[in-house]
């Protein structure tokens, strides 16, 4: 089918930026330490794009809608990646990951398992994660890890406007309505004990970290609350003043609510043997 | 000069416009060219369009509802991706849709709120549940593939608005159903049981998917008013041949039937012959009676209201922001 | 219904440039709170394949317009002016850059 139309405010392409299939096609193959780190960033965009998944058809405006989508398709983006290079370190592939992993196999973070509660608790975990990432994002660019600076070069560009996206709305709420106001500053809390444990390092970050790899995520807070509180005070919020939730890293300290996202992601696929394709 | 002569004089003024405007109209869509929101035009036309326009809007809203019950379950990454953009699209259409029938005069608020009364309708196969990834595919396949069958003589629609609106959707809706048909391509060519959850999909899709071109030639009143307003250009009957002359061979590259015994090549007509359609089930789901209408509206419903606080708090901010302007403004002028 | 009145957004207009060097062609229009989130709401909607280089968005009550019932008056001037077009010379035919 072919519209002749000379309109060109229709014009449309597909762009040229890497895919997760390029990143297949490239045939590289991650050592299974930068594997493992390809893991944690990959299953923090899973879970969260799973979670902005259900948002659409059920946004508080039908613009907000195509907006949560296209952001839940920027972090599937993300996740397709990471997960596809991690696989490689054990001739995986992104779906063997997805799907075939059970609940202490997968190494996301507890923020992002959270539940979207109202519009105001999910923005509130939009806006801490977007910050993070972006931070993180932003230095590894340089990693020398060559496929996960790639990454993280796409990436950025696609989480500054999420961070954009969250500040626009994290202050309208805040500054908007009393009701508005009190739903937003709970939703911070409820999603604040959960933000210490983004920015917790261990061996395997260190020892990637210092090898130029990874990101030690203790060095990004500063600049993470240097960039958060002048959003929530522009919104007339208070930055919850509540210790982090105990517990809570990479290796097996997860929240209750990943049992529920995986049976539910990976329910069609797990009636059918690994390898069948859709 | 009296009143009533002043009166009659301006009766007979709008009288002259009516038929000035009406002549015009007449003019434009003799040749073939289209009306833009400023033109006159005959009530009714703007009723028709209004009502067709919004109905189409809705369908896109409610539409998202089936295929979006799917986007946590995805059973790949790849498919997941597709289909969350795909359903993206969908609120994407309506919202074109919704802009092209507000120049119309009509704000989306009153169309929403139609939609939510139960007063306006929408297209009754979304009132069929989703029940299995497959139908995620007949979806796509039939269902776009019908919805795409109407919509592409509509981009040629005598309202210029609906028509643009309808450019940029066909364009867009290219890929909805190629997505569907591959979907059902990677069944068929899959498991048994994968082949028969695609085989199943389209026996219950194929149905309703024909209806959607709406009732028979013969019980279709308002076809002939639109056709001769060029709103649109083929009847019912004769899109839905099309439409199962197409879907045919396709079916056959699937290596999956159609559920109609009558369907068979007639060489004389050069078209293929099908059975007839389950009308009474049509009206009865277009009365609300189908498989989900209830949840259909009640989702509508629920995120509507559940975000109406959302659209207040925006509102809010955005008349305090301006009147924030507005004080500074001031606020320098005393100053100056 | 809990919605009250001034939940709802107005109208914008949205005009995309597809590519450098092209002019703005309006794209058709959406709902915003404000003008920022206007120019987001445009960004999602309507260049979601690359359509766009550049978004503006105005309100749409802020656009004035020709009235169509006057279109022989208004546009009628130009007509029969075609000394105003380079074709109605005809005389330099054959004479090179002119």
């Amino acid at each position: 089918m072919s519209f002749t139309s000379g309109d060109s405010a229709t014009k449309i392409s597909a762009g040229n930026a890497i895919t997760p299939e390029d990143i297949i096609a490239a045939g590289e193959k991650a050592p299974e330490d930068v594997a493992t780190y390809a893991m944690y960033l990959g299953d923090d965009a899973l879970m969260l794009a799973q979670r902005l998944g259900h948002w659409i058809s059920r946004a508080p405006e039908m613009e907000e809608d195509v907006a949560l989508a296209n952001i839940a398709q920027d972090q599937l983006g993300h996740a397709r990646f990471l997960l596809s290079y991690a696989g490689s370190a054990w001739a995986k592939t992104e779906d063997d990951l997805a799907y075939f992993r059970g609940e202490e196999e997968f190494r996301s973070c507890r923020l992002v398992e959270q539940a979207n509660g109202d519009f105001g608790q999910t923005i509130a975990r939009q806006l801490i994660f977007s910050l993070y990432q972006y931070e993180l994002f932003t230095r590894l660019m340089d990693s020398a890890d060559e496929t996960l600076a790639s990454v993280a070069a796409k990436a950025v560009k696609e989480v500054t406007y999420h961070v954009d996206h969250a500040a626009q709305w994290t202050i309208r709420l805040g500054d908007g309505t009393e009701e508005s106001h009190r739903r937003m500053q709970e939703g911070l809390y409820y999603m604040w004990p959960y933000v210490d444990e983004l920015f917790k390092d261990d061996d395997l970050l260190r020892d990637l970290s210092e090898r130029g790899i990874a990101v030690l995520p203790s060095t990004l807070r500063a600049s993470f609350d240097a960039r958060i509180e002048p959003i929530l005070e522009q919104a007339t919020l208070t930055v919850p003043d509540v210790p982090g939730a105990w517990g809570g890293d990479r290796s097996g300290n997860f929240s209750e609510h990943r049992g529920h996202i995986l049976a539910e992601m990976q329910v069609l696929a797990r009636q059918f043997p690994q390898g069948v394709t859709w | 000069m009296s009143t009533t002569s002043q009166h009659s004089d301006a009766a007979v003024a709008d009288i002259e416009a009516e038929r000035a405007g009406q002549e015009r109209f007449d003019e434009i869509i003799a040749a073939d060219s289209r009306i833009e929101p400023r033109d006159w035009m005959p009530a009714g036309y703007r009723k028709t369009l209004v009502r067709q326009i919004s109905q189409h809007a809705h369908s896109e809203i409610i539409g998202m509802q089936p295929e979006a019950n799917w986007i946590t379950r995805a059973p790949s990454l790849k498919r997941k991706m597709i289909l969350m953009a795909k359903v993206q699209d969908e609120a994407g259409h309506g919202l074109y849709l919704y802009s092209a029938a507000e120049t119309l005069g009509t704000s989306r608020d009153e169309m929403v709120e139609q939609l939510l009364s139960g007063k306006a309708k929408y297209s009754s196969i979304f009132n069929y549940p989703a029940r299995s990834w497959a139908d995620v595919g007949a979806i796509g396949w039939l269902v776009d593939g019908a919805a795409i069958q109407n919509q592409v003589p509509l981009c040629r629609a005598s309202y210029a608005p609906y028509g643009r609106a309808m450019v940029r959707v066909c364009k867009e809706e290219s890929f909805h159903q190629r997505q569907g048909w591959e979907i059902l391509l990677e069944l068929a060519n899959g498991t048994p049981e994968q082949k028969q959850m695609a085989q199943d999909a389209v026996n219950r899709f194929y149905g309703p998917a024909l209806q959607m071109f709406g009732p028979p030639d013969d019980d279709s009143p308002n076809s002939q008013q639109s056709m001769a307003w060029k709103i649109k250009r083929f009847s019912n009957d004769e899109l839905r041949q099309r439409f199962v002359d197409m879907i045919v061979p396709q079916a056959e590259a699937l290596g999956l039937t159609l559920p109609d015994p009558d369907l068979k090549w007639n060489e004389e007509r050069g078209h293929y012959d099908f059975g007839e359609l389950d009308w009474d089930e049509f009206m009865s789901v277009i009365k609300g009676n189908g498989p989900c209408n209830v949840q259909r509206m009640q989702h509508r419903r629920e995120a509507h209201e559940n975000g109406a606080w959302v659209r207040e708090a925006a509102a809010a901010y955005a008349e305090k922001q301006a009147r924030r302007q507005h004080e500074a403004a001031d606020a320098h002028l005393i100053g100056a | 219904m809990t919605e009250s009145l001034n939940a709802s957004w107005p109208l914008w207009e949205v005009f995309v440039r597809s590519s450098r060097g092209l002019s703005h062609v309006h794209a058709g229009s959406l709902h915003a709170p404000d003008a920022t989130m206007a120019l987001r709401n445009a960004r999602d909607l309507y260049t979601r394949r690359n359509e766009g280089t550049s978004v503006w968005v105005m309100p749409s009550d802020s656009i004035s317009s020709s009235d169509p019932d006057s279109k022989g008056g208004f546009f009628e001037s130009p007509q029969g002016k075609n000394f105003r077009h380079a074709t109605y010379y005809t005389k330099s035919e054959g004479v090179k850059h002119l």
